[in-house]
């Protein structure tokens, strides 16, 4: 992994990291990771013993682990990047848990869906990748039976209990007020940018082409 | 036993009636003693300072009863250093108390939750003894709901609350503190954690009015009802300071503006518009609001910033004494036309996002600056960072009153620390935090040694100091040296061996508060300071080399200190390593709400 440029950190896009993804957790992997964690492990072990134990897992993509770096999520490539330069230590630096969640802020967007009466909201912050978002969504909608068509790994995200299923495509409209497809960006790029969401039915989305067609097959 | 002094008195010197008036006459003569003490009350009264109470009471035993008496701001610098009845026996007469409890590095995680500093047992026994009390500060307590109640109810002249860092409470309390407490003037909550408990607390004020000066929850998370924010404000003429949280919008924070136009502490809350203003509507006139509002001096929140509404500050720039921007995710150009306008700028805190290009900004026009603080906005220590030496460099030219600062960075020099210590000569307190573990003078690639030992050597003032980078034991020799003054020093992943320890504990008399982590002093380091520790408020080392059996060598070479060994709570087992100590002198003895990871040896 190479250093992020320092001035990543200037441009908008260049969302605030969610601590949870660079904290020491010692927890099993499924584990609801983050300060709660550690909070009740009581920190750091020995002097010698200052290591993170999520190295090694951080690689995967599609899994709900917690993404060691700020890499994109998208791009499956990155599926084989090395760990972090450095291990990760709890408490360091000394930066108030309170200003930490202050920096990862809170990030609600309305989430409409084509067809439905009524908007949700969710909390962008609360994921680390379009995947877990994608997920949460199909969750949160999950009394309408529909699939999201899942740009990022070329494949439909289904609910169980598909009868009929509609397809159903994610946009977002984003600062300037273009609506886009998900994952064209990186998930902190989209975290900063997205103002609203939108399911939009497959069936209306024949015009709207991806802007990396090389990402996704052609739609059926 | 002291008489009423209504009668004048004709000699005020020295022991013994000596020669008097007539209208001493006029009375049964008191004996020498009681006209010393009586002049002493009336003497004592006046004398605010801690350190001149504290000397003042050791003079006599008629002096230490006088002093007892006349006291009535209490601060108790440890919680556990005295137990609240025997400082409720001594000091009877107390109209304001203060309270610190947890250590520092409980911030950061390095301490399990539970570990103590309840705020319980203080306020039943101040509820007893201190029926006039007005005024509560505390830090790093943990306070309970009960506990807000029972101080809403026990003091019925209660006047000023003050929760800094502090948790274990929610908004039910809040709501039982602000309808109980008629008198409250301040009600202020810093960077405290408060649980949502689903309680409008801000509609409990009463409807009737309020004399609140100051209200600050900037901290509290919840969404609080707008519309009784607006009640509440209109309804307290006397607010000064308010300090509103994320979750109050920029179109929320105009109305509350024209409603206080007298506001001289202003928090912006979110600073951004809500969802529903839609795009390019004519939005209220904030620039006129702010110009409105000409009393502002201190300026914090910006929580969600657009930056395009920072220039909405403009007017109240040149009067700025305090600029909070450390939220605020705002880049070198967009602060330099606000900054360019603060020339009376004493106090700033803002994150790294302005790089060194921003401080350059702040250094070319706060010539008054006295405290900066540069906070990180991605902490981490793998990345290369937006400021720098050069950013240090250009602060210490252009800011050369400047008392504090605290500067995060991933890359610093020697040179930079250098000099600041000879531009800086008024620097009391200097935090350097690189956040790279182990890192070296980036240019150089020597160890950060002769930089922190400048800044100790010049800075004459200096008593509080904060050292990181790759630091070896010289940097130690320093400070033990030069360092006469530190009270209080923080030392993380630093020295090579137990020397470093020794020559701080042998060199710096006045040290008070010395924290330590993952650093490889061990038992022999700690046995140096033996001499020194009931003079100090509290020793921390955590992640270090100590054993048991050098902290048991402590606790009973130093029976008036209390050494807790804490554990972390999955491995409870007393093997030899310790992974945390924590010591600090006490009256009391072992405290009695130790939780079950803690051993006190």
């Amino acid at each position: 992994m190479s250093p992020e440029d320092g001035s990543n950190l200037l441009e908008s896009d260049a969302a605030s990291v969610s601590f949870k993804e660079t904290e020491l957790t010692l927890g099993l992997p499924g584990e609801s990771r983050g300060l709660a964690l550690i909070e009740k492990t009581g920190g750091k072990r020995g002097f010698s013993e200052t290591v993170d134990l999520n190295l090694g897992r951080s690689s995967t993509v599609d899994s709900d682990h917690k993404k060691y770096s700020g890499e994109s999520e998208t791009d499956v490539q990155n599926m084989a990047k090395p760990p972090a330069a450095k291990a990760q230590v709890v408490g360091w630096p000394p930066v108030r848990a309170y200003r930490k969640n202050a920096m990862k802020g809170c990030k609600y967007v309305k989430v409409a869906v084509d067809g439905a009466p009524y908007l949700r909201k969710v909390d962008l912050e609360m994921y680390s990748s379009y995947q877990q978002l994608l997920n949460a969504l199909q969750d949160m909608f999950s009394c309408s039976s529909f699939t999201i068509r899942n740009y990022l790994n070329e494949r439909a995200v289904t609910n169980q209990e598909v009868n009929n299923g509609v397809e159903y495509v994610p946009i977002y409209e984003d600062k300037d007020g273009d609506w886009m497809m998900l994952g064209d960006v990186p998930w902190k790029m989209f975290v900063e940018s997205c103002k609203r969401l939108r399911l939009m039915k497959s069936s209306e989305a024949i015009g709207f082409a991806p802007r990396t067609p090389s990402k996704c097959s052609s739609s059926n | 036993m002291i008489l009423a002094q209504t009668r004048t008195y004709t000699t005020g010197s020295g022991p013994g009636p000596g020669p008097s008036s007539s209208s001493v006459l006029e009375y049964l003569a008191p004996c020498p003693d009681q006209v010393l003490e009586n002049v002493l009350e009336n003497v004592l009264w006046f004398l605010t300072s801690r350190k001149d109470r504290n000397a003042a009471s050791l003079v006599c035993r008629s002096w230490y009863r006088v002093e007892a008496l006349t006291r009535s701001d209490l601060f108790i610098g440890n919680c556990y250093a005295v137990s609240p009845k025997r400082a409720t026996s001594r000091f009877t007469r107390i109209r304001s108390v203060t309270l610190k409890g947890r250590p520092r590095f409980a911030d950061f995680n390095l301490m399990p939750p539970n570990w103590g500093a309840h705020l319980a047992p203080w306020v039943s026994a101040m509820a007893l003894t201190y029926p006039w009390l007005e005024k509560v500060h505390l830090k790093r307590m943990s306070v309970t709901d009960d506990d807000l109640a029972l101080l809403a109810e026990s003091f019925s002249g209660f006047k000023e609350l003050v929760l800094v860092c502090c948790d274990g409470f929610g908004t039910s309390g809040l709501a039982i503190v602000a309808s109980r407490c008629r008198q409250l003037k301040v009600l202020d909550l810093i960077e405290s954690e408060v649980s949502d408990d689903d309680v409008d607390w801000i509609s409990y004020f009463p409807d009737t009015g309020t004399c609140l000066e100051s209200l600050i929850f900037d901290c509290v998370e919840c969404p609080i009802d707008f519309d009784a924010l607006e009640r509440l404000v209109a309804n307290s003429p006397s607010l000064k300071k308010l300090r509103l949280n994320r979750h109050v919008s920029m179109g929320q924070l105009h109305r509350l503006m024209v409603q206080a136009p007298r506001l001289t502490h202003l928090g912006t809350g979110s600073f951004s518009p809500s969802e529903d203003v839609a795009q390019g509507e004519q939005g209220p006139d904030y620039v006129s609001a702010f110009a409105a509002c000409k009393s502002i001096v201190c300026l914090s929140g910006f929580r969600e910033i657009i930056p395009d509404y920072l220039p909405a500050i403009n007017p109240v720039c040149a009067n700025l004494t305090s600029l909070n921007f450390s939220y605020a995710n705002v880049s070198a150009e967009h602060l330099k036309p606000i900054i360019s306008n603060c020339h009376k700028l004493q106090i700033f805190w803002v994150l790294d996002s302005i790089c060194d290009e921003g401080l350059q900004a702040v250094a070319a026009t706060c010539k008054e600056l006295r405290e900066l603080r540069v906070f990180p906005f991605e902490a981490r220590e793998d990345i290369e960072g937006p400021v720098s030496e050069v950013g240090l460099q250009a602060v210490s030219e252009g800011c050369r009153k400047l008392e504090s600062i605290l500067y995060f960075c991933q890359r610093m020099t020697n040179a930079a620390v250098v000099a600041m210590s000879k531009n800086c000569p008024d620097l009391v307190v200097f935090r350097l935090c690189i956040m790279g573990r182990h890192r070296p003078d980036h240019v150089t690639g020597e160890p950060m040694d002769e930089g922190f030992g400048a800044i100790v050597m010049n800075c004459k003032k200096l008593t509080r100091l904060a050292v990181s980078g790759l630091l070896t034991d010289r940097a130690f020799a320093y400070i033990g040296k030069y360092g006469k003054i530190v009270r209080t020093l923080s030392v993380a992943f630093a020295g090579d061996s137990d020397m470093g320890l020794k020559y701080v504990l042998e060199g710096c008399p006045r040290l008070q508060k010395l924290e330590i982590r993952d650093s490889p002093f061990g038992d022999a380091a700690l046995l140096s300071g033996l001499h020194h520790y009931y003079n100090m408020r509290f020793l921390w080392m955590s992640a270090c080399n100590l054993s048991n059996q050098g902290c048991q060598q402590i606790a009973q070479a130093l029976p008036r200190l209390v050494v807790e060994v804490i554990k972390h709570e999955d491995n409870l087992d007393m093997d030899e390593n310790v992974d945390t100590l924590y010591m600090y002198r006490s009256l009391e003895g072992p405290r009695d709400d130790v939780p079950r990871f803690v051993s006190i040896l």
